[in-house]
């Protein structure tokens, strides 16, 4: 038990360390004028800022939205529209990252509150999908139960059916997760800024020091946040 | 607690035949009414309708001359105790939390609820320390059904509905749970509407057997009635014959105990001679102060070393509770090659013995 | 409230058929590029498959061999498995940035990332679909005198093979999407078409790249699910 949680501090730990201690010693040690000029502090944080808030307003909306509309459609009066709701989603989940950045830019403009409405609708996809499946592969046999013992449909779903989703239901939510921050490293491409920005300023001006940079920074977090959110699945499920 | 069902049917598609078919029928309080009958006979829709879990097309049901079309159905199901196969619990949920559902919604307190979880577990006997924050998972099949039982049971309805809540377990346990059942109801006196589809479940659990096929009702009366006036040839055949073996399931042992001759394990063997003699059964049982059967002395053992009854007594086995019926009763005493059983009630205590000649006799008495 | 309003406008232009009130932005413009590029994108379309295919093969071979290795030495099972899951995690441009001192830039690196990111799917369908099959059914090849070697290339390999179908379909699926961000250092494919689209504020371009991709990855997907299904037959 203690050992456990021990032994994931130190992964967070380590992920941590090298979220920040790496970015810090090129900023330190810059190779020439141009790293120096792409590494400037200020806007290595500011990159990282918007990138968390990216992932995290993004995951957040695509979670209450994907969770609401998951049971929506799975009441038995919408239960009809599920299907399509379903289809829509796996064929827009086939749309590249970059294109829904892109598309997104041609309806709304370039900038940061695109990207996060794009990664938005992005998330929601893999939220909504299992959030249906977890729903209705509950057996027909414990909802009866639940009713006929005099449980009200809301008692019934946040006591029942939620709590048996729950599995499918983070599931998605990590699947997601994944996807928005991998999204939010090319909010750089819409102007939206985000750890990305690193990246593709060092390769437009072939510095390796400095895609390195943004590249490590962008997988550890991604790497990080995914485990965050693998404890919190782990946890619920206990 | 009485339950009229007047005229009731119900049509699932229009144009298919109705798969309740004007039904009306009666069932007073305290009664066990078993639905019986092949499937797709109608049983469990019937069933259903009675707590609104399906809405009849027509006809009324009536609970304490209440119609309950007119009431709202989460109060009305909250009064109605409902078990159904071992599949209704939640899997998520601690047996307590199972048990706790009804009370949770009705709102109970904490400690009252508490208190009542740990009384539904004792009395379907287990014990609440061990089993109170286990998963369904963790538990057999007939422990899962007595937490079954137990969760309908937990607001104390006056009526209950039991879905096949047998069904999934193997022979023995289920014969086992049916009679732990029966004491229960003796003590409880629920009105309780039981579906099944087997006749001798019925038989054993009904004080009416309401034999429904396709839809309508053909006979509806007591199992004694069933089985020496059957109405038609359906149920002649659902009964399958051989009404003196059904029989078997329809008497209790309770009713042809014969008093046990008794000695205390601190008597001398001479005493126990003595009453052995006394009795024709070749058979003495030791008993405490307060009737616990501790122990079983037969020929054999008065013939080996030792002074007193309790010294060479053998462990009795062959007992069967005094709710069980004779089919029970007879099973032991073929499996063990003996002709006689011992009937124990709460605690171990001894309340007769049943031997194979009273079986007899009392299938003889019934027949006539 | 701004974001609503300039969509909401969009959508009022998108839905007018009447030239005068706005410029037409969907339909006429996006068949009017596919009409007048259609031999640049045929070519993209078939430089995104030759990017798919090389990567799949190769990923494949490496994702299968590494499925059966663990499936005989299972205390490396789970961290295997675990390190392809991380790799999946590492956001697409970053992982082609840190292959450049490997592969340089272009098809190479593509096809190296893009195979990285394939790892997951394949390893661990291989690994299950070995670990699900009977014991009894293994114990009698074995028991029929059959070598460990023909006992995987006769027995292990064929019934794991709709597990590991299903891996190649989500493996397949997965590399289209990745494949076009793989056309920023140059890979080629239907990806340059968005990010060109997105430098010229092209949005027809950005459209054709986009839908075609998705195209691909539906396409792809029903046949290999087909293919799937067949397998599953016995």
């Amino acid at each position: 038990m203690r050992n456990k949680w021990v032994k994931r501090s130190i992964y967070i730990a380590i992920l941590l360390a090298i979220f920040v201690g790496y970015p810090w010693y090129n900023i330190a040690n810059p190779a020439d004028a141009t790293v120096a000029r792409g590494l400037m502090p200020e806007n290595v944080i500011k990159y990282g800022q918007d990138h968390l808030v990216l992932w995290g307003a993004a995951i957040l909306v695509a979670t209450a939205i994907g969770v609401a509309a998951g049971i929506l459609i799975s009441r038995p009066q919408f239960r009809f529209v599920a299907p399509v709701v379903v289809n829509i989603a796996n064929i827009g989940q086939t749309v590249p990252s970059i294109g829904v950045l892109a598309i997104f830019m041609g309806l709304l403009g370039m900038g940061f509150s695109t990207a996060v409405f794009a990664l938005i609708v992005y998330g929601i996809l893999p939220i909504l999908r299992n959030t249906y499946a977890g729903m209705i592969t509950i057996s027909p046999g414990i909802i009866e139960a639940s009713r006929g013992m005099g449980m009200t449909p809301y008692s019934i779903l946040r006591r029942i059916e939620l709590p048996l989703a729950l599995p499918v239901i983070t599931a998605g939510i990590r699947t997601s997760s994944v996807m928005i921050v991998g999204a939010a490293t090319l909010a750089t491409f819409i102007a939206a800024g985000g750890l990305g920005a690193i990246i593709v300023t060092g390769l437009s001006v072939m510095r390796d020091q400095l895609f390195y940079t943004g590249a490590v920074m962008a997988a550890s977090l991604a790497i990080l946040l995914d485990y965050i959110l693998w404890i919190i699945e782990e946890e619920a499920q206990a | 607690m009485v339950i009229k069902l007047e005229n009731l049917t119900k049509i699932f598609q229009p144009g298919d035949a109705p798969a309740v078919d004007n039904l009306t029928l009666e069932v007073d309080e305290g009664d066990t009414c078993v639905l019986v009958g092949p499937s797709g006979c109608g049983k469990t829709t019937t069933m259903k309708m009675v707590n609104r879990l399906i809405e009849p097309t027509d006809g009324k049901i009536y609970v304490e001359n209440e119609d309950v079309s007119k009431k709202n159905p989460i109060q009305l199901r909250l009064n109605i105790g409902y078990v159904i196969q071992e599949i209704g619990l939640f899997p998520h949920m601690s047996i307590a939390e199972n048990i706790a559902t009804v009370p949770r919604e009705l709102r109970w307190p904490k400690q009252k609820i508490q208190e009542r979880v740990d009384e539904l577990l004792s009395m379907v006997g287990l014990d609440p320390e061990l089993f109170r924050n286990r998963r369904p998972s963790d538990l057999s099949g007939g422990q899962r059904q007595r937490i079954g039982v137990a969760r309908a049971l937990s607001a104390d309805p006056p009526l209950m509905l039991m879905d096949e809540p047998f069904g999934a377990l193997d022979p023995i346990t289920r014969s086992y749970l049916q009679n732990e059942f029966l004491r229960i109801q003796e003590k409880i006196k629920k009105t309780i509407i039981f579906v099944t589809h087997d006749i001798d479940e019925a038989i054993k659990m009904g004080t009416k057997i309401a034999i429904m096929r396709e839809g309508k009702l053909v006979q509806y009366a007591t199992p004694d009635e069933l089985l020496s006036a059957p109405a038609d040839e359906f149920v002649v055949n659902l009964i399958g014959g051989n009404y003196s073996i059904k029989r078997l399931h329809l008497i209790r042992v309770e009713e042809i105990l014969k008093e046990p001759f008794t000695v205390s394990p601190e008597d001398s063997l001479d005493e126990a001679k003595e009453v052995m003699e006394k009795s024709q059964l070749e058979l003495v049982l030791a008993v405490n102060g307060e009737k616990h059967l501790e122990g079983l002395v037969t020929p054999s053992s008065l013939r080996k070393e030792g002074e007193r009854v309790g010294d060479v007594m053998d462990t009795p086995d062959l007992t069967v509770d005094s709710g069980a019926t004779l089919n029970d009763a007879l099973s032991v005493m073929l499996t063990n090659g003996e002709g006689y059983a011992l009937v124990v009630g709460d605690e171990n205590r001894l309340q007769g013995v049943v031997t194979l000649n009273a079986i007899m006799e009392a299938l003889q008495d019934n027949e006539k | 409230m701004e974001l609503l309003y300039s969509m909401g406008h969009y959508f009022m232009l998108a839905a007018s058929s009447n030239p005068q009130e706005g410029e037409p932005w969907f339909f006429e413009p996006f068949f009017a590029y596919l009409v007048r590029r259609w031999d640049r994108i045929l070519v993209m379309t078939l430089e995104h498959f030759e990017l798919i295919l090389v990567a799949t093969a190769i990923a494949i071979a490496i994702g299968v061999t590494v499925g059966v290795i663990i499936s005989y030495y299972e205390p490396i099972a789970y961290p295997v498995i675990n390190v392809t899951q991380v790799l999946m995690t590492i956001p697409s441009i970053a992982m082609i940035a840190m292959l450049i001192p490997l592969f340089g830039i272009g098809f190479n690196n593509g096809v190296a990332a893009l195979v990285l990111y394939m790892l997951l799917p394949l390893v661990r369908n291989t690994y299950t679909g070995i670990r699900e099959i009977e014991p009894a059914v293994l114990e009698s090849a074995k028991g029929m005198g059959m070598s460990e070697l023909r006992v995987l290339t006769k027995i292990k390999l064929p019934l794991a093979l709709p597990v590991i179908m299903a891996g190649i379909r989500v493996a397949v699926v997965l590399g289209v999407g990745i494949g076009a961000i793989a056309a920023y250092i140059g890979a080629g494919g239907l990806g340059s078409l968005i990010f060109n689209g997105i430098e010229r504020v092209n949005y027809p371009m950005i459209w054709t790249g986009a839908i075609f991709i998705s195209i691909i990855a539906i396409v792809l997907d029903l046949i290999l699910g087909w293919g799937e299904k067949r397998l599953y037959r016995y």
